[in-house]
């Protein structure tokens, strides 16, 4: 055979291996989707049953007496936290981005930058511990009660009782700070390679240097800035340890303020398997292979969009590596 | 950078409103890039700090007891897991790297770039319940050298593919061109000529994808499982230590003497990590320079 047929034949193991995981993941969660319908992502009780039961019919399924699957709780605690990552993210990692772009002399921005990207690299079990560790401690007993006695006088989602720490509202500072470089470094490059005559013409009618930036460099970024932040939503939605060590892992439970205890698709995939395991139909170890299913199809999904729009909008054949 | 400095009106006839958007704008972007690098020193200084305290000789030399011991099964875990890995991931990553930048422009080649891209994006976890339910239930391999490894070669084959592809595109077409007008064939040219010359920077792409499987957990806990002795040398049907593993465990557990495991194996992932980011910063650098 050919060379070029060859490497061909061969780079056709990346296609395979995604083929394989969401085909494999869908023929193996197929009994759990055909017992729990479509109800699984509007039920929010996730329950095994009577495992000292003898396992009954339902459906055409074997399963223990009163197992209902359902992972509402989780779909909220995974958009709720991506949702506030985002919230503090995107400011942070623009401001971090514009300074770094235009007010850092040229020679120190290589350093700071790199230094600020490397957040990128920290493995996402020791973003983990530092949180369990010292992040949760700090939240709980200064920031949280700060805000419940101001914010929450006026909010009642931002009100008493702050609870230990672990939970939604620290899942999302800690999830932020591990999707900011993505923003960071992206809307960075974008803006540095912004053509000078830009600013030029800008400073020329008169604006002030950081109009210049806002007004006119900021907007020929804008769609730079929407696929980097879809990058950030795929990542963010998808990240399992720090999560699963400060999220406080609740089951079967809608937050009702900043505060309460969450868990995440990905996070509690790997907090149940144990007990999973110990469902003698094999359902509930089939339902979380669900659960990993629905959240590869999601991942999917954002990921393509975003490569899409970066790939269609930009024409920029540099990948961001995240 | 700014070739041309028009002339600045002088600060007070410029109206309020403006310059105070100006002002509240600069010390905002800057307290954002501040608080940014701060939390950076923060998370390095705990890692750090406590990693120093709890690193001793005796960590590293001895195998996990109960609650304490030493991490020389799970540092050896790590090794032959992320060795393994690469392993597989290596030639098919490079081939496919060389198909997507040397025959760019074919379908084929576009296809495998976004797919590239769309599998870094999968979550670990999906990868790592994808082995567990794939190899280590239906192929019954149950926990095993094999399927921690596979699992890892999985998620670093999308890197190691884009960052060799990226590599062969800095390599001059006129290199190309010679060699085809010698007579070479593409076996000869991209072989012999466009890979060397990239070969440093294929080499970092390599390392890079090595820091990332150093650092995972997700895929590894159900597919490698742990273990408290070294590796039995199988590679199937043996579970086996590695150090990300110890830093979630280790941490949760009431005992200093499980607690010091843990910080010292985030330091000694985290120390990794970053000596191979650094390294392959300067390489990228020296070479973009050139």
């Amino acid at each position: 055979m050919k060379f070029r047929a060859w490497l061909a034949l061969v780079a056709g193991i990346l296609p395979a291996s995604l083929a394989a995981i969401v085909v494999f993941l869908a023929l193996y969660s197929w009994p759990a989707m055909h017992f729990n319908g479509l109800g699984f992502v509007v039920r929010d009780t996730w329950n095994l049953g009577n495992l000292y039961a003898n396992p009954i019919m339902r459906h055409g399924t074997q399963v223990q007496p009163g197992a209902t699957y359902g992972i509402l709780f989780l779909i909220v605690g995974t958009l709720a936290s991506t949702l506030i990552a985002l919230a503090i993210a995107l400011p942070m990692g623009m401001g971090a981005a514009i300074f770094l772009a235009e007010a850092v002399p040229a020679g120190l921005r290589l350093w700071i930058s790199f230094f600020v990207e490397l957040l990128m690299a920290i493995p996402s079990v020791v973003f983990g511990l530092w949180g369990y560790v010292v992040v949760i401690p700090f939240l709980g007993h200064h920031l949280y009660p700060l805000i419940a006695h101001s914010l929450g006088k006026m909010i009642p989602f931002f009100a008493e009782p702050t609870g230990s720490g672990y939970g939604l509202l620290t899942a999302g500072i800690v999830l932020s700070l591990m999707i900011v470089p993505i923003i960071a470094a992206t809307l960075r490059d974008a803006l540095v390679s912004q053509p000078v005559s830009l600013r030029e013409a800008a400073l020329g009618l008169g604006a002030t240097r950081f109009e210049a930036l806002w007004k006119v460099m900021l907007p020929g970024t804008r769609k730079t800035l929407i696929g980097a932040t879809f990058l950030a939503l795929g990542r963010a939605l998808g990240e399992t340890m720090a999560v699963l060590m400060v999220s406080g892992n609740a089951l079967n439970y809608l937050p009702h303020r900043i505060y309460d205890p969450v868990s995440t698709m990905a996070a509690f995939i790997v907090s149940q398997l144990d007990s999973a395991l110990q469902d003698p139909t094999g359902l509930a170890v089939r339902s979380l292979a669900e659960i990993a299913f629905v959240l590869a199809i999601i991942s999917i999904l954002v990921n393509a969009l975003a490569r899409l729009l970066l790939l269609v909008w930009n024409n920029s054949q540099r990948s961001v590596m995240v | 950078m700014t070739a041309l400095a028009p002339a600045r009106r002088p600060a007070h006839q410029i109206r309020l409103s403006r310059r105070l958007l100006s002002v509240s704008g600069w010390t905002l972007s800057g307290a954002f890039l501040l608080v940014l690098s701060g939390l950076m020193v923060w998370i390095l200084a705990v890692v750090f700090v406590r990693g120093m305290t709890a690193l001793k000789l005796s960590v590293l030399t001895t195998i996990t007891q109960g609650n304490g011991g030493g991490l020389l099964n799970a540092i050896e875990g790590t090794l032959v897991l992320s060795a393994g890995a690469l392993l597989l991931a290596v030639p098919f990553g490079v081939a496919a790297g060389i198909y997507s930048a040397e025959y760019r422009f074919t379908r084929w080649a576009t296809t495998i770039r976004f797919l590239a891209d769309v599998l870094v994006g999968v979550p670990s976890i999906v990868v790592g319940y994808f082995g567990y339910v794939g190899m280590v239930q239906w192929l019954g391999w149950s926990f095993s050298v094999a399927a921690g490894s596979i699992a890892l070669a999985i998620i670093s084959l999308p890197y190691i593919c884009r960052t060799t592809e990226l590599a062969l595109r800095q390599v001059s077409n006129d290199l190309r061109d010679a060699a085809y007008s010698l007579g070479a064939n593409d076996r000869r040219v991209i072989l012999g000529v466009c890979l060397p010359a990239a070969l440093p920077a294929v080499l970092t792409g390599i390392l890079l994808a090595l820091a990332v499987s150093v650092g995972e957990t997700a895929p590894l806990l159900y597919t490698a499982g742990w273990s408290n002795y070294m590796w039995d040398g199988h590679l199937t049907h043996s579970p086996i230590g590695y150090l990300t593993y110890a830093i979630w465990t280790f941490i949760n557990e009431p005992f200093a003497s499980a607690n010091a495991l843990a910080y010292a194996a985030a330091l000694l992932v985290t120390g990794f990590v970053l000596i191979i980011n650094i390294l392959a910063r300067f390489v990228l650098d020296r070479r973009a320079r050139r």
